[in-house]
């Protein structure tokens, strides 16, 4: 039995007066990985951002609800540091503090207000491991996160968000700046947090959405198109537009 | 005829780089042969004597150095703080529009100004005398847009993408701004204090009527003493007393002096700011 997670409910974004999100609803999965598709330009970004409220930077308006353990995100007055803490992000570039690899895994945390140092050392470590970087690493926890290869950044972009303990994850294109075997492992890593938490990932690579994800979402011009499962909707799409982006057809 | 032009081109910036290479030799030639013999230790460390014909500018080294240390104490903290406002918060627009302007017009008045209006502000209105207190708050106001512009310019050039780091992971906006973006810009931050440091030491207009006296056989004790300065102290050596041919050759010592001191500092600087660049690179 799958367990909802986020319930979208008639979910409009405008940027100024241009509406980039049009009605949207929809069910995020607990334990599953959700897979955003759609061209460039389509509100991928924006939708995955509307769930840590990301948008608030750029003066977004929003109407509709996004439920999330219960409490609609969209209200003013929630605690906007909690909900990020608890719905982590991981963006596009890699971009690690240029501080140390240490540094950044700790830094939610220290934000937090956290000051125990066996704590957080013990939090570095498991975060770094969940992640498969702990062996390559852990004799320079102390060095730049700067000296990392790419896929290694972003690894530590994961790690750095696992450390605030989320419930849910978001990727937005995190492997679009990588190469393949950096984003082969990435993939593979995605498989086996997903055990203990709830995906959602914006992926411009059709393929990559078939192999990773339960579900998949696909949106054009703002609006859902088909949302489902993705081994249905990769073997027999209902739309014919969906059919027509799967296929390479149009993108 | 495009390669006469872009020879042409090229023909020009190389003549204006070899021009301003010589203008710093033509200028710091005659100051470095005049001025090197016997500056240390004793012209250092020894008071002058004589009128101002013979010893050495001890107080005057020191006087600069209280002055440039004070007036960073009361310029840093405005300068940052206002940098950081303009840099991050940026609203309501009148008042950003405000200290814009002030800035603008604070850069471009003439550092004589400065130092009348510091006579006429600290000196007079505030009975501070000719001090090292209104000396430094005068050299603090003339050094505040150099400071703001250039913190300013810092914190704009963290990537934004940094921030949004900081905010997914929980931060508020102040938390963002004193755990990512003051950290990451602070190599260029310190670069541009120091900078402006180097700037200071050697302004002479500011501290004329506010701060400087010629002639001191004490160093300063207090915030209200007056205090020799090396840049005023070349002044008067060139423009007063009776004995030219005596007081000449200190001049050019003095600033000799003054120089090294500043390209010191500036150079500091250079090596500080590379030093924290090649440990945070991105
Ligand atoms: N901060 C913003 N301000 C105004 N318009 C924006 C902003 N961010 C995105 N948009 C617009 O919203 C639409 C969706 O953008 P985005 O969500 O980034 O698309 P995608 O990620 O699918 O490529 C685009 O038309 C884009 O121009
Ligand atoms: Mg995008």
């Amino acid at each position: 039995m799958v367990k909802e997670k986020i319930k979208v409910e008639n979910f409009n974004l405008y940027f100024k007066d241009k509406k980039v999100l049009n009605n949207i609803n929809l069910s995020i999965f607990e334990n599953k990985v959700t897979a955003i598709i759609g061209p460039s330009g389509c509100g991928k970004s924006t939708l995955i951002r509307s769930f840590n409220r990301m948008n608030d930077f750029y003066n977004a308006k929003v109407d509709g609800k996004i439920i999330f353990d219960g409490i609609n995100i969209n209200d003013r007055n929630i605690d906007l540091s909690n909900l990020r803490t608890k719905i982590g992000m991981v963006f596009q570039k890699p971009n690690p503090f240029p501080f140390s690899i240490y540094d950044n895994v700790a830094f939610g945390l220290k934000v937090k207000g956290i000051n125990d140092k066996s704590f957080i050392d013990e939090k570095v470590v498991k975060s770094l491991k969940d992640v498969w970087l702990y062996d390559e690493i852990k004799d320079r926890l102390f060095d730049s996160a700067m000296s990392l290869s790419g896929g290694q950044q972003q690894r530590l972009c994961i790690a750095r968000a696992l450390a605030n303990d989320p419930e849910v994850l978001l990727l937005d294109e995190p492997t679009s700046a990588l190469d393949p075997k950096s984003t082969q492992k990435i993939e593979e890593l995605l498989e086996v947090l997903k055990k203990k938490l709830t995906i959602i990932i914006v992926t411009h690579n059709i393929a990559q959405a078939g192999r990773i994800s339960d579900y998949t979402l696909f949106i054009y011009l703002g609006e859902i198109v088909e949302f489902g499962e993705t081994k249905k909707m990769f073997t027999a799409p209902e739309n014919k537009k969906t059919e027509e982006y799967i296929t390479g057809i149009f993108g | 005829m495009r390669k006469f032009k872009e020879f042409s081109f090229e023909f020009f910036i190389y003549l204006s780089t070899l021009i301003t290479i010589i203008s710093l030799f033509i200028f710091l030639i005659p100051i470095f042969k005049n001025g090197y013999k016997g500056i240390f230790p004793e012209f250092l460390f020894t008071f002058p004597k004589n009128g101002m014909t013979e010893g050495g500018i001890f107080p005057a080294i020191v006087g600069t150095f209280y002055l440039t240390i004070l007036s960073t104490f009361f310029s840093f903290p405005v300068g940052i703080i206002t940098a950081i406002y303009l840099a991050e918060y940026g609203k309501p627009k009148f008042l950003v529009d405000m200290i814009r302007t002030s800035i603008s017009t604070l850069s471009g008045i003439p550092s004589i100004i400065f130092g009348l209006f510091g006579l006429s502000f600290f000196v007079v209105r505030f009975s501070l005398e000719v001090s090292l207190l209104s000396g430094s708050l005068t050299l603090a106001i003339l050094s505040l847009p150099i400071i703001i512009r250039s913190v300013e310019e810092s914190l704009k050039s963290v990537p934004v993408t940094f921030k949004e780091a900081a905010y997914s992971l929980g931060c508020s906006k102040f938390e963002t701004i004193y755990k990512v973006s003051i950290p990451v810009a602070f190599p260029n931050i310190l670069t541009s204090l120091i900078l402006s440091i180097g700037r200071v030491a050697g302004e002479t207009a500011p501290i004329m009527f506010t701060a400087a006296t010629l002639y001191s056989r004490r160093l300063p004790k207090s915030l209200s003493s007056e205090v020799m300065a090396i840049p005023y102290h070349i002044y008067g050596l060139v423009t007063e007393g009776v004995s030219p041919e005596k007081q000449i050759p200190i001049a050019y010592k003095s600033a000799f002096v003054l120089l090294l001191l500043v390209l010191i500092v500036n150079l500091s600087a250079i090596i500080i700011r590379q030093k924290l660049r090649r440990q945070r690179r991105w």
